[in-house]
């Protein structure tokens, strides 16, 4: 049982996801083939946004990996490939935006958040070393002579 | 500056959450068209109407007047939506023309010669590549072209009558005054 359940885990790690390149969209070439896989995985699918145009079966997916395909054999470079489609669907098509006016929150957003995060924290610290400070000083000779007459008002039982 | 220390992250919180509120309003599968206030890219495309053959598709063939470029296909159900208000154009007038995006055969004059047909000119793109030239995501999606050939408006989705009144026929009417 143990052994079975061992296999199963191995055998499902090992399952990769499944591939929406067909057979016969695939290049001859190796080379220019894993030039097309690389490009195809960093540009999205317009009809299913979160994917791939590597991994989305939409046929507009499809017809995308092909024209990727059909520029590299006409002897495209990659960033060629791309501006073709940016031309077309701007650069949301590209998983990767790349830094621009309309990107800057984007790109910007996490370290200043980081930044703010940090700023929060720093001011915490203080007021807490500030507060610890204070607590360990040692009584001056009024709050000493002030204590000294509030411990002889009480009562002493 | 402690009332500062309080302030800004209520100020900063609250930008967030305007800023996603009004991203829960809008709809993600709309793109902005690389085209527009860009001339139409050119195409030279065969009439998807078995029989017709002087009434396909080209870039030139929009000039003289504010056009609008539907883009459609037998296979999509919003289109049959959008259909009667088509129809309803173009009994209106306005000049409509056709791209018959990724159609296999003649199933795009088939729909047509069923439901009726609203379009003077009809481009046929069964490889579905103008349609990608024009960054088209779906059908389907009409491009509001001037009387110089120039791209002003993309609609993605069926033209419903609100459409109509309030976005489309405002902005034909300015563009047919437009010198």
């Amino acid at each position: 049982m143990k052994r079975l359940a061992a296999l199963t885990t191995a055998l499902s790690l090992m399952a990769g996801p499944a591939l929406a390149v067909l057979p016969e969209e695939q290049l001859k070439d190796p080379a220019l083939e894993a030039r097309a896989r690389d490009l195809s995985k960093e540009i999205r699918c317009v009809v299913c946004q979160n994917q791939t145009i590597d991994d989305s079966d939409a046929p507009l997916a499809a017809d995308l990996r092909v024209i990727v395909r059909e520029r590299l054999l006409a002897g495209d470079t990659d960033q060629e490939v791309i501006d073709y489609l940016v031309a077309r669907y701007g650069t949301f098509v590209l998983l990767k935006p790349p830094v621009g006016v309309d990107t800057l929150v984007l790109w910007l957003g996490p370290l200043a958040a980081v930044l703010l995060g940090g700023v929060g924290v720093a001011f915490y610290w203080r007021s807490r070393a500030r507060a610890s400070t204070e607590a360990v000083r040692p009584l001056d000779n009024d709050e000493k002579a002030r204590l000294a007459a509030l411990l002889k008002e009480t009562p002493p039982s | 500056m402690r009332r500062l220390a309080f302030i800004a992250p209520v100020v900063v919180f609250l930008g967030i959450a305007v800023a996603l509120f009004i991203g829960l309003g809008r709809d993600p599968k709309i793109l902005p068209s690389m085209l527009i206030d860009k001339p139409l890219p050119a195409f030279d495309l065969p009439d998807a109407r078995p029989g017709t053959v002087d009434r396909g598709l080209a870039s030139t063939d929009f000039t003289g007047e504010p056009m609008l470029l539907n883009v459609f296909g037998s296979w999509c159900v919003s289109c049959r939506v959008e259909h009667p208000m088509l129809l309803r154009l173009s009994q209106e007038g306005v000049p409509v023309h056709g791209l018959n995006w990724k159609d296999p055969g003649d199933a795009g004059a088939r729909w047509l010669a069923d439901l009726g047909d609203p379009y003077s000119r009809i481009g046929y793109d069964p490889t579905g590549r103008t349609g990608i030239d024009l960054g088209v995501t779906g059908a389907p999606e009409t491009f509001v072209i001037d009387k110089r050939g120039i791209v002003r408006y993309r609609h993605v989705g069926p033209i419903t009558p609100d459409v109509w009144d309030e976005t489309l026929a405002p902005l034909m009417a300015r563009l047919r005054a437009e010198a």
